[in-house]
């Protein structure tokens, strides 16, 4: 049974156990092409675990995974790698490759997947690091750059490939409020003038609303909530109520 | 000893002997377990390899593999130079004296050349690669285990075993062989020097004997063992490493429990495989 051509990713009643504790537990939803779908919840809810089962890092104990027409649980590791290349995917710790220079990181992608030339390989570095707002960086080792650095040179290797599903985990976090709001800015870029899918992860309400063409809330390993940014704003779910109070009465104790 | 006594005797004793069989039998499960992983992780890097071959696409990028070859190689030769220098050295002493007793001194050139050749240096280059390139391997892709790396190469859709595995895996298994030459080139230089010294036997006199005694099925069975032991390192260490849980403590527990697991194997492997060579091919 394959999902509907217009789905780009579809997860069908997946659980997910770690040891005997449940953390997904008959997870469904769906995100269509061009779409940004938020996925919020409390911190150990899943959100990130649901990721990695989306780019097939870990395997559903039950249930099914689809990218396009594609059930990600039935491939084979081969299959699967063809899959991911048209997946970028956002780490939370940025995961850059720490004995390789920032070229070097952006780069290896495009060199181990494509039949790009050298000279296409460094323009396009030059051009992806450009989009992230990072320059004169090429050169230098992930050890040397600020984590929110490294988390723009992720993203800029993220989109390396120019992938159809971009994936973020946290992508805002730890970043100051300008640089957080170029991430923002990208990932709306990516949506409106390429056309790019987005699932993104994140605390953040205000990068949520941002960016945000629909939102889910995560809880008990089910998705509780799946509708608008305005429907989520006015929802009546306790855990929605009281993450929502939450947030502005942050905002409010702010000075 | 009373009746009650006794059936206190067995009810303790009862209890101890079923934990002590859970415990053996845990450690067998966790072993079959482990060798299932190996066996999984050669065979899975084997298919990324051949995945790769048939999209018409070098599966191993040649400078990452000089790089490994370098590290592992030419990185290891004056440790290995130094330590077979010493054992030829020790070795000719220790047997020159044993054999003037018997007044056959002069057959101490063919029994290091021999013994140094299918056993001494192939083992001894295994434990120092065990020890030296295994523990890097484990240590190496256990950080970037711990630190996400090895999610983001296989989330990238790059093939993690076969970016990170196959490399270092070929690198040892080729460089192995060469180290365990250089080996016995080194206890023989050590045994002919000593030999001059203490036994009385000239230099040309030494390699004539080696000459004589040595045979090419000598250096083919140290050979096809290095080989082996490359091999066998080269895989546990990377799959210590992979397997690593538990970030920087599970890192260093991951690196000991390699280079314990390789030298053992090494060690095993070596006798297995002498039997096996005296049996068939005496």
């Amino acid at each position: 049974m394959n999902s509907t051509p217009e789905t780009m990713v579809e997860m069908r009643g997946v659980e997910l156990m770690f040891s005997d504790k449940a953390v997904l537990d008959g997870v469904n939803f769906s995100v269509r092409a061009e779409e940004v779908l938020v996925i919020m919840g409390m911190s150990g809810s899943g959100k990130s675990t649901l990721l990695s089962l989306l780019m097939g890092l870990l395997e559903p104990n039950k249930g099914s995974i689809f990218f396009k027409k594609e059930n990600l649980t039935q491939l084979s590791r081969a299959e699967l790698n063809a899959v991911r290349m048209q997946i970028g995917m956002v780490y939370q710790n940025a995961a850059l490759l720490s004995s390789l220079t920032v070229q070097q990181n952006i780069a290896l992608p495009l060199e181990e997947l494509s039949d790009k030339s050298r000279e296409e390989i460094d323009t396009l570095v030059d051009q992806k690091l450009e989009m992230v707002g990072l320059k004169d960086i090429r050169n230098k080792l992930p050890s040397e750059l600020s984590g929110g650095m490294q988390k723009r040179v992720g993203l800029a290797r993220a989109l390396a490939m120019d992938p159809k599903l971009v994936l973020f985990d946290e992508p805002s976090a730890g970043l100051d409020p300008i640089n957080s709001k170029l991430i923002d800015d990208l990932i709306i870029r990516l949506r409106t003038e390429q056309k790019v899918t987005s699932i993104v992860v994140t605390h953040e309400m205000d990068n949520a609303f941002a960016v945000a063409t629909r939102m889910a809330f995560l809880d008990g390993g089910k998705i509780v909530f799946d509708g608008t940014p305005e429907e989520f704003r006015h929802s009546r779910l306790p855990i929605i109520i009281s993450f929502l109070s939450s947030f502005s009465n942050h905002r409010k104790s702010t000075p | 000893m009373s009746d009650d006594a006794s059936l206190n005797q067995e009810g303790a004793a009862e209890p101890e002997e079923i934990s002590f069989i859970g415990r053996v039998g845990s450690l067998a499960i966790s072993a079959l377990q482990e060798i299932g992983c190996l066996v999984w992780m050669i065979k899975e890097t084997g298919a990324e390899v051949r995945d790769r071959v048939m999209r018409g696409r070098s599966p191993i990028r040649l400078e990452q593999l000089f790089y490994q070859c370098d590290r592992v190689g030419v990185g290891s030769v004056p440790m290995v130079i130094l330590l077979s220098l010493f054992i030829g050295l020790t070795m000719a002493m220790l047997t020159g004296y044993q054999l003037e007793i018997f007044g056959i001194v002069t057959l101490v050139p063919g029994v290091v050349s021999v013994s140094f050749t299918r056993e001494m240096a192939p083992l001894f280059t295994g434990i120092v690669l065990a020890s030296r390139v295994g523990a890097a391997y484990t240590a190496e892709l256990g950080a970037m285990t711990a630190g996400g790396e090895v999610d983001a190469i296989e989330g990238m859709g790059i093939g993690a075993l076969r970016y990170l595995v196959a490399p270092r895996f070929l690198a040892i298994f080729l460089m192995t062989p060469c180290l365990s030459m250089v080996s016995v080139i080194s206890g023989i230089c050590g045994a002919a020097f000593i030999s001059s010294i203490l036994l009385h036997l000239s230099y040309g006199y030494f390699y004539d004997q080696v000459v004589k005694y040595l045979l090419m099925k000598d250096v083919l069975a140290g050979g096809m063992k290095s080989l082996l032991f490359g091999g066998i390192i080269g895989v546990i260490a990377c799959y210590k490493g992979l397997a690593v849980q538990g970030g920087a403590v599970g890192v260093g527990t991951a690196t000991t429990s390699s280079v314990v697991t390789a030298i053992c194997a090494v060690i095993a492997c070596d006798s297995i495989s002498n039997i096996l060579i005296v049996t068939f091919f005496p």
